[in-house]
């Protein structure tokens, strides 16, 4: 039956020493969870010029609170009113003083006696204001309200989430129906009603934001702390006598952080664009307040005739929600990269 | 399976009771009366105009109230619209809101998953990243910007659709477009994902082994294997649908609920907020509801939560 097979040792060869050494090396550097998604992350170039741009547009949103304050951007200076774009020593129409009128190109600037050495990068809006400067400031109340909204939204939903899932049994249980009412009540009739009843504002429109998005947080937390929890080392820190408050922070919380991120990524484009729509229809930000929203608002008004007073604005509103989507995206895949795509 | 139903049901009342007396409350406490010149008014008259609202009685005799006329479908008198009822005013405006959701969503949803599965059938070409940006960006654009470029470029520049107002079909496709963006992006994203998987597994293989066409491939294992989980976002998307058609409606100027709903929260017209608040929070609980059975029924590998215990 069994066949005998003859080999003689001249049939094997020996390896080098040094390569058999080198099987066992482990050539690339241990990296840490958060290293090894930086490492991703940056391999997603969508993701990382987003990344850029968002840190650019906030460094400079915040960085022009010393110059761009609300007192300068109330003051109107009707002399100066709806003026296009004009960058000195560019001839390009449009972004030369010049609009235009019925089919032919009119310099503004000329026709309004504006002296030759004022300009005004974006234009002025309706008061005279300069866009760009309106603009700057718009994006930062923009960007204050789905930041701190989302803050907000994410200690909300993350303390409920872990709570239920830690708790478990009948506490979650309660909890969880508690969620699934509140998640079938249109977020859109949350807002409204708290706009409706709080006096429209900013702080209105972040409470009203932070109520009505933070269950998905919740729900997602919940979930993994139910896995999280029969972990090895949460069950030693639980028999070391540890306090729930502190597996939670130490244990749980760190666990949990790239879903935290994920979720907060894209919680912020969602914040922004409800500013945007709430002052867009009059029930957000109103004027002489400034935001993103209430810009495309003035804007539309005159789009016929001054295109650019909307389009300015919404480019802006679309970069920032571009570049935050595109990053929440690449977040996602560096995290977590099983749902790689 | 009944049970299950009967304890979804409750939970939708109790869902919509819940709605119910939230916003009774939050009204009364709203800023503001519905009278527009109290000024002027003498306390006689504010006292008259009290009385035939019902404003005059204690606030839980007007909650009953309240809660008992919703019951058989009475949400009051409008204040904004003299002597109309709530009821008739969203009665004559829910057909608009209607077709135009009901458009929207399957113009969103047909061309989402058409885009998408090109996508994952094209993946990691050039294709497949003109569909990922395409998606991004309709993803980004807030749709009352896309409806206010829409409405200049395409109406009034080309004078391709009418401008605005409800009319004939034609007046439908621009609102259409701006509202279907936002499920469109999304069905194709979530479309392309599902069908790499799909695309990716053992039975495909096997289709592929045994010689069928790719076309047959694709529609027949791969594009219904990935449709099944997109009955999930009917939910979020009637939610979008509706915030949308209040902004949508107003860019150009349709006579729908969403319309009416923001003049309403600009005029304090408490009973029409309270009716169309009520109607969004049904629809979507209804909507929800639905979703979650017919997803049980047509992938049996989803066992509803509660029919097993």
């Amino acid at each position: 039956m069994e066949e005998k097979i003859k080999l003689s040792p001249e049939s094997f060869e020996a390896l080098p020493k040094a390569e058999e050494l080198d099987n066992e090396k482990i050539a690339a550097p241990s990296l840490t969870f958060v290293q090894d998604a930086w490492r991703r992350l940056k391999m997603n170039k969508g993701a990382l010029i987003s990344l850029f741009v968002i840190i650019l547009m906030m460094v400079v949103a915040f960085g022009s609170t010393p110059f761009i304050n609300h007192d300068s951007l109330v003051k109107s200076a009707p002399q100066y009113a709806n003026l296009p774009a004009k960058i000195p020593g560019v001839p390009i129409n449009g972004f030369n003083g010049k609009l235009k009128v019925s089919g032919e190109w009119v310099d503004e600037y000329k026709q309004n006696n504006v002296p030759s050495n004022k300009y005004f990068v974006l234009g002025t809006d309706y008061l005279g204001h300069s866009l760009a400067q309106r603009i700057i400031y718009g994006t930062k109340i923009s960007l204050i309200v789905a930041l701190v909204a989302t803050f907000f939204d994410l200690t909300l939903g993350v303390a409920y989430g872990i709570t239920s899932g830690w708790r478990g049994g009948r506490v979650d249980n309660i909890m969880q129906r508690i969620i699934e009412v509140i998640s079938s009540i249109p977020s859109l009739v949350i807002v409204v009603l708290m706009l409706v009843v709080l006096k429209p504002g900013m702080t209105s429109i972040i409470a009203a934001i932070a109520i009505s998005s933070w269950t998905t947080m919740a729900r997602m937390i919940r979930a993994e702390t139910l896995q999280l929890k029969s972990q090895e080392y949460v069950l030693a820190a639980r028999t070391l006598g540890e306090t729930p408050w502190k597996i939670a922070w130490k244990h749980l919380v760190p666990n949990l952080s790239s879903i935290i991120i994920i979720q907060t990524m894209y919680t912020i484009p969602t914040a922004i664009f409800f500013e945007a729509f709430l002052s867009f229809i009059g029930i957000g930000i109103s004027s002489p307040q400034t935001s993103l929203g209430v810009l495309l608002n003035d804007g539309q008004k005159n789009f016929q005739f001054l295109p650019y007073q909307m389009w300015y604005p919404a480019i802006v509103l679309c970069i920032l929600m571009i570049a935050f989507n595109l990053l929440g995206d690449g977040l996602r895949d560096a995290f977590d990269p099983k749902t790689r795509r | 399976m009944r049970k299950y139903l009967l304890k979804r049901v409750f939970y939708m009342i109790l869902t919509l009771f819940l709605v119910a007396t939230i916003t009774f409350f939050l009204m009364k406490l709203m800023p503001g009366t519905p009278y527009s010149n109290q000024q002027k008014m003498t306390a006689q008259q504010i006292q008259i105009m009290n009385e035939q609202y019902g404003l005059n009685k204690p606030m839980w005799l007007q909650y009953l109230i309240y809660l008992g006329g919703m019951l058989h479908g009475d949400f009051g008198v409008s204040f904004q619209f003299s002597n109309q009822p709530v009821s008739y005013l969203i009665a004559s405006r829910i057909g608009a809101s209607a077709q135009l959701g009901f458009q929207a969503m399957i113009f969103g949803v047909v061309l989402g998953i058409i885009i998408g599965a090109v996508a994952a059938v094209h993946r990691n070409t050039w294709v497949d990243t003109l569909c990922t940006i395409l998606s991004i960006i309709g993803k980004s654009v807030p749709n009352f910007v896309l409806a206010v470029l829409l409405q200049f470029y395409i109406a009034l520049k080309l004078g391709w659709f009418p401008i605005a107002d409800w009319g004939g079909f034609s007046y439908t496709v621009l609102p259409t477009i701006a509202l279907g963006v936002g499920p469109l992006a999304e069905t194709a994203r979530f479309i392309r994902t599902g069908m790499v998987d799909v695309l990716n597994s053992d039975y495909i293989e096997l289709a592929k082994a045994k010689g069928l066409s790719r076309y047959g491939i694709v529609y027949h294992h791969a594009l219904r294997n990935s449709l099944i989980p997109l009955v999930t976002l009917i939910g979020p998307y009637t939610v979008a649908l509706m915030t949308g058609s209040m902004v949508i409606e107003n860019i150009f100027s349709i006579p729908g609920i969403g319309e009416q709903f923001v003049k309403s929260i600009l005029t304090n017209d408490y009973p029409t907020i309270m009716g169309v608040t009520m109607l969004f929070s049904a629809g979507l609980v209804a909507v929800i509801l639905i979703t979650d059975i017919i997803y049980g029924i047509i992938d049996p590998r989803i066992r509803l939560s509660g029919s097993g215990d």
